[in-house]
């Protein structure tokens, strides 16, 4: 099945099994263009290794996944995130031993090669697009704190602006909101309605009132497949969803 | 100029460090040590090359190379291949069986200069071969390492076998290496006589020199994105991936990188010293290598050359008394530096340099005043008298 598509993301027939177990079985996916998408699901349901697929860290045993009609199941990591797939992990990723600033350069999308980096100036346009992404996560006035310093949704924050700086058009985020405090929850939330316009956006999440808050469309994971899918009412409602959360 | 401020000599602080070292190894070794004493610190600055290389590597970088002195060693090894040809010429070698090829290839029945040793009858190529080699084979040692991600404690411990097969083979293959009594009778350079005065106070100048320059080539790689990469790979290698870097090329080419310095360091030892022997390649000098930067500080370019220092001195005059103490107290030391002062001697100046300098703090604050200060007419009047 290799249809060219117009959509952000295509995943098809996607399996991998690690042992013999399937943590990801025959999955189909599909994100449209400016589209912020939610997967939820029960733990161990595969939703983090969907994320760990799409970006290359696990290599898919069989099936397909196209970004712009690119089939990424064949490159490198790092030729991945390139082609504009970025991904947040589920624990803050940032790099403690650097300022807030330092962390927004080393993640600007120049001087990536070796000699680029060595070479690499920090001009006027590098500045300002600093200054623009740090204002965006709310850490403009903490850009010559060491990131050590900073509270865990900062951090978070940080993370996501780090992902921002390279104008991802297709931007996942593990558990955006895992350990914040309501506020914090709340200015999350605004975030990442203010982000994804013009990108496409997948979120993993286990919260349901922050799914209600941002989700335009929601998939249900369960045992590598999907269980659901759509709006999030219809979804919420569904009685095959409601037995998987609420137990047996 | 503020290139030059910021990015070759880090600063402020990075800039009063680098000139009170070169003020010390140009000036004040020169007019307070004999010259005895003087080759002796040239000896020790040489083993500061691989101990600030792993400044870039393990303190930066993250990676633990316990196989520095390969690098020190095919670096000391080229150069002295180039003195022993030099030094084995047919009229200097009458009385061997066969003349016109170093000693102990004679000792061992060869009668005719393996293959691999032509080339070194050229400086030019000799000291090609010390900047090429030892970085090739860093290369490919680093890129069958870090393309299949072999990081940490297993990328120590193949450093280590790396290092011990090197030594096992060089002693093993006597009659093309010298075996385990290494090069020796090393004697001129170009017909110039190594031994005399003068090429002492040279090559120690020389020695200090590429030092200095070495330590700004690494400020420069650190102080650009570069180092803050290292930095973050130290940290956050998956983050670093998956913000579209190749990581494995980054750790190639400070590995590199850090086998060229290496290699220098190991070039201008033999020029110093007037030989090269496995035992200084193989397990315990790459370890002792690894002592000094912990000591001296592993973030700190300046700092692990006064750590080099230290250890040296320490060992020369601690091992004359008690020589079987010695690596005890060197183990014990690199112990308690790893728990208690994890970033060495430059460390401890950093938390409680400041009670030192604060004490000279009037002097500077005297001048200062005197500049500043508007005179009134009452100072003026004062001055006038």
């Amino acid at each position: 099945m290799s249809t060219s598509t117009d959509l952000t993301l295509a995943i098809e027939d996607l399996t991998v099994s690690f042992d013999g177990f399937k943590a990801v079985d025959d999955l189909n996916l599909y994100i449209d263009k400016n589209e912020l998408h939610v997967v939820i699901g029960p733990n161990g349901a595969g939703k983090t290794t969907v994320l760990d697929l799409i970006c290359g860290k696990t290599k898919a045993s069989s099936g397909s996944i196209k970004f712009l009609n690119k089939e990424l199941t064949e490159l490198a990591e790092h030729e991945i995130v390139r082609s504009g797939v970025g991904r947040k992990f589920q624990t803050p990723s940032i790099y403690e031993n650097l300022t807030v600033f330092e962390n927004l350069e080393v993640s600007y999308p120049y001087g990536r090669s070796v000699l680029g980096s060595l070479f690499f100036k920090r001009d006027q346009n590098v500045i300002d697009k600093i200054h623009e992404i740090a204002k965006e996560i709310m850490l403009d006035d903490a850009l010559d704190t060491e990131s050590a310093l900073l509270s865990h949704g900062q951090k978070q924050w940080l993370e996501i602006g780090m992902l921002l700086i390279q104008d991802p058009q297709l931007l996942m985020l593990d558990e955006p909101v895992a350990g914040m405090s309501v506020k914090e929850r709340e200015q999350t939330g605004d975030l990442l309605k203010k982000i994804s316009k013009g990108r496409s956006v997948l979120v993993i999440e286990h919260d349901m009132d922050f799914v209600a808050q941002i989700a335009q469309k929601v998939t249900v994971l369960h045992q590598g497949k999907i269980l659901a899918a759509g709006q999030m009412e219809k979804v919420q409602n569904d009685p095959k969803v409601i037995e998987v959360y609420l137990g047996h | 100029m503020s290139f030059v401020y910021n990015k070759l000599m880090g600063g402020k602080e990075g800039l009063t460090g680098f000139i009170l070292l070169a003020l010390l190894v140009l000036v004040v070794f020169p007019l307070c040590l004999d010259l005895f004493r003087l080759n002796l610190v040239g000896k020790y600055l040489t083993y500061a090359f691989p101990a600030i290389s792993l400044v870039l590597l393990w303190g930066y970088g993250g990676i633990l190379s316990l196989g520095q002195g390969i690098f020190f060693g095919l670096g000391g090894y080229g150069m002295a291949m180039f003195l022993k040809l030099e030094a084995s010429s047919p009229e200097n070698t009458a009385i061997q069986s066969t003349p016109g090829i170093p000693d102990f290839m004679d000792w061992n029945q060869l009668t005719e200069l393996p293959w691999f040793w032509e080339p070194f009858g050229s400086f030019a190529f000799t000291i090609a071969a010390i900047l090429i080699i030892p970085a090739a084979f860093a290369y490919i040692i680093g890129a069958a390492m870090f393309k299949r991600r072999v990081g940490g404690v297993y990328f120590a411990i193949i450093t280590q076998v790396i290092a011990v097969i090197l030594t096992i083979l060089i002693v093993g293959q006597q009659g093309y290496t010298g075996g385990i009594n290494g090069i020796t009778d090393l004697r001129t350079l170009n017909g110039w006589d190594m031994t005399s005065d003068y090429a002492k106070y040279l090559f120690y100048l020389i020695n200090c020199a590429l030092l200095l320059g070495v330590i700004v080539l690494s400020r420069f790689i650190l102080t650009s994105k570069f180092g803050s990469l290292l930095l973050a790979i130290r940290d956050k290698e998956d983050r670093v991936r998956f913000s579209g870097y190749d990581v494995s090329n980054f750790k190639i080419f400070v590995f590199c990188f850090a086998a060229l310095i290496s290699a220098i360091g190991g070039a201008m030892f033999t020029l110093q010293v007037g030989f090269m022997s496995p035992s200084f390649v193989g397990i315990v000098p790459s370890i002792e290598m690894v002592i000094f930067a912990a000591v001296g500080g592993r973030m700190s370019l300046i700092g692990v050359v006064y750590g080099t220092l230290l250890i040296n001195f320490g060992k020369t005059a601690f091992s004359e008394s008690f020589p079987e103490l010695w690596l005890f107290l060197m183990g014990g030391l690199f112990i308690s530096v790893v728990m208690f002062f994890p970033n060495g001697l430059a460390g401890l100046w950093q938390d409680y340099g400041h009670h030192i300098t604060d004490r000279f703090k009037f002097i500077t604050r005297l001048f200062k005043r005197k500049e500043s200060l508007p005179l009134d007419d009452t100072a003026k009047s004062e001055l006038a008298n």
